[in-house]
């Protein structure tokens, strides 16, 4: 299936769209409340900008640096090529420490490497301890959005799952009970893992900490209380200085939710007293991405997910539409270039208008990328060829006066006349829109009248 | 001052009003105005489409076309964005003879013609449909996502100068229409939500007449209304700032 067809699946029950659309426009709506108390924001974008550029422009040095800081401060480092690889060793180290529970907090790294399914299959239990992951953990689906991966339900549906899984009454659907009822289930869960996995927000060279942000504390209780931590990241997390740090941490809550900063930010500087910690530095794909140059900018992103809810189009066909493990429009320049025959619809579900990329607290260029993979894609063959064909004709007849000069009175003619003689991309336009009443005369018709 | 006057392939077929009103303006306010009989189309359906080697052609004549003249004006944002931005990228340094002088009209009338008063008026409750591409390309208005900036915005300055002029505020001033060239097509399910949560924001506002710099927003809104009935107006910005909507 392509986006065109999910996404109508989505917006056929309007009522839940409109819901779905107000909700994360509600979202956008504080992030400008929040950009709005800053008057250096538009600088402060561009100085999150300049050093992510920096950073992947010397990321094999920075990742050296980062590598060999850990291992002073007694961090284990290990560098996977790929997801498998990544599954691999995180499976080795959890599996020396005769892990059989972990809990892991949000991480799109470990979503991307379906680490859940490897480790399950090799009979562990991964408890997903961010509550909007651990409803979506429960009903067995895939986050919908990277910040607010359960957005896509309400709370009559959260109340059924949990009623199902967790035993809590039918009709319990008061968002603090249901929160109340996941933290009691929850508690007990991070007391028996014997392991904790977290994600990695921002990992600083120069000193050799890993950063984790979240809002329910989950990380900090995740990482802190059993004696094996393990860190997951892509290549792309680093910045050079701890100096840089603030710059993100000021970008990145106010982007993703309107809040001034995320309620936890935790700095890893070493393992606990008698325990271990261990940081998985992962490639997939990344460095493919850093090789092209009109996309590796989509790299600089620090996953505060305001491009998925200013984006019109996310916000009425929802996160699942995108079928990729980011959505929304950062989703749909990175899904390509990892597998651009599964994901050829997703540049184009987008209208170009730009707002994605007005609200990116890193300047990622997403609507040009959008239309750049467009161009991509239809040089390696993908998209719909019907229509790649017909824009072959349009380009002849609109560099040509002459052609286009008939083509405009044919068209006139045409839509004058009946229904069924035109083309099946009008008649699509015509299921729910009428067409402009054909006027009388061209404008240069009428220009030329005007001249006289 | 010799003004090439481009006018976008729809707008010539089937939006003429849109059309004269534009050259009517220009002339009143002074400018040498000329029609090349020669233009086509700005090729960013081909382009948006991924085509940029079948957009090639039609920038390349739409260079030729226009590269004689003082200053190339359009009234619609979209198709100015792609001269400025996509020009460069798809036909080199062919197109430095037309991209620093092509404007959009308002930003011409404001920018280059310092117009400071108009001979109009209109007795509609008027909403502005901002089209993306002017906003967010070309910077005619500041878009919501960047509050922390300066406020303005030139298609609003240029209305407020129509006598009796009255304007109403949308909840969600610069939200994409859902046109979006073939998008409309493509994605025809999300294209016509998001047209439809447009209109209901035009009529809480209690607006009587749509206007936009981008006739390509209103004949997607426009078909959309007059399918649902709603009752709505939808005209040029040229053509109000022309008087034809006293």
């Amino acid at each position: 299936m392509k986006h065109p067809e999910a996404a109508a699946g989505f917006v056929a029950d309007s009522a839940k769209s409109s819901w779905h659309d107000q909700a994360l426009w509600g979202v956008r709506t504080k992030r400008d409340a929040a950009v709005s108390a800053i008057p250096e924001w538009e600088e402060l974008r561009e100085q999150g900008a300049r050093i992510k550029a920096w950073s992947l422009a010397h990321l094999d040095d920075l990742l050296v640096q980062f590598e060999a800081q850990c291992q002073q401060n007694g961090i284990v480092v290990h560098w996977a090529a790929d997801g498998p690889e990544h599954n691999r060793i995180v499976h080795g180290i959890l599996a020396k420490h005769r892990v059989k529970k972990l809990v892991k907090s949000k991480s799109m790294l470990t979503e991307e490497c379906r680490l859940n399914e490897h480790l399950e299959a090799q009979g562990m239990e991964v408890i997903d301890t961010d509550l909007g992951e651990r409803i979506v953990q429960l009903r067995h689906e895939p986050p919908s959005h990277i910040v607010l991966p359960a957005i896509h339900l309400q709370k009559e549906e959260i109340a059924e799952t949990f009623h199902k899984t967790m035993g809590t009454p039918a009709d319990m659907t008061d968002e603090t009970e249901l929160t109340r009822a996941a933290r009691k289930d929850f508690r007990e869960r991070f007391l028996q893992a014997e392991a904790g996995v977290t994600g990695v927000n921002f990992a600083v060279a120069d000193k050799g900490i890993v950063v984790v942000c979240t809002n329910e504390g989950n990380a900090d209780l995740g990482a802190g209380l059993p004696r094996l931590h393990i860190a997951c990241m892509g290549i792309e997390k680093i910045i050079p200085k701890f100096d840089h740090l603030s710059v993100f941490t000021r970008l990145l809550a106010r982007s993703a939710t309107g809040q001034p900063i995320t309620v936890y930010t935790i700095h890893f500087h070493k393992p606990k007293p008698g325990g271990e910690m261990h940081v998985v530095i992962v490639d997939n794909g990344r460095s493919a991405l850093l090789g092209r140059k009109d996309f590796r900018r989509s790299l600089g992103c620090i996953r505060c997910g305001a491009c998925m809810n200013t984006c019109p189009i996310y916000r009425r066909s929802g996160g699942h539409s995108y079928m990729a493990t980011v959505p929304g429009p950062i989703g749909s320049t990175l899904a390509p270039s990892k597998d651009p025959k599964t994901h050829d619809s997703l540049p184009f579900a987008s209208t170009l208008c730009g707002s994605c990329t007005d609200v990116c607290p890193v300047k990622i260029d997403l609507h040009q990328q959008l239309l750049a993979w467009r161009g991509e894609l239809v040089k390696m063959g993908y998209g719909d060829r019907k229509k790649i064909r017909s824009m072959k004709l349009a380009g002849k007849v609109l560099s040509s006066p002459t052609l286009y000069k008939l083509a405009g009175i044919g068209a006139r003619i045409a839509l004058r006349g009946p229904r069924f003689v035109l083309p099946s991309e009008a008649k699509k336009w015509l299921t729910n829109r009428d067409l402009p009443p054909v006027p009388e005369e061209s404008f240069r018709a009428r220009y030329r009248r005007h001249q006289k | 001052m010799r003004v090439g006057l481009f006018i976008p392939c729809y707008v010539d077929q089937f939006f003429p009003s849109a059309g004269m009103a534009t050259v009517e303006l220009l002339e009143n306010h002074g400018c040498d105005v000329a029609f090349p009989e020669a233009q086509t189309c700005c090729g960013q359906p081909m382009a948006n489409a991924g085509c940029s080697g079948d957009a090639a052609a039609a920038a390349r004549h739409f260079v030729d076309t226009f590269s004689g003249y003082d200053y190339v004006v359009s009234p619609s944002g979209s198709c100015v964005a792609m001269v400025k931005h996509q020009y460069p990228k798809i036909v080199g340094n062919a197109a430095s003879s037309v991209v620093s002088k092509t404007y959009e009209i308002c930003e011409f009338l404001l920018d280059v013609v310092k117009v400071t008063q108009l001979q109009a008026s209109c007795s509609k409750l008027v909403a502005i449909q901002m089209a993306c591409h002017g906003t967010r390309e070309l910077r005619l208005a500041t878009g919501s996502e960047r509050p922390a900036l300066p406020t303005f915005s030139k298609p609003r300055q240029l209305l407020e100068m129509v006598d009796g002029m009255q304007l109403v505020e949308l909840q969600r001033p610069d939200e994409c229409c859902g046109f979006g060239g073939l998008f409309s097509i493509d994605e025809v399910d999300v294209s016509c939500a998001m047209g439809d949560d447009k209109l209901s924001d035009f009529q809480q506002a209690r607006a009587e007449l749509v206007v936009s710099t981008d006739m390509s927003c209103l004949m997607h809104l426009g078909g959309l209304s007059s399918r649902q009935d709603r009752g709505l107006k939808f005209a040029h910005i040229a053509e109000v700032l022309n008087g034809d909507w006293a």
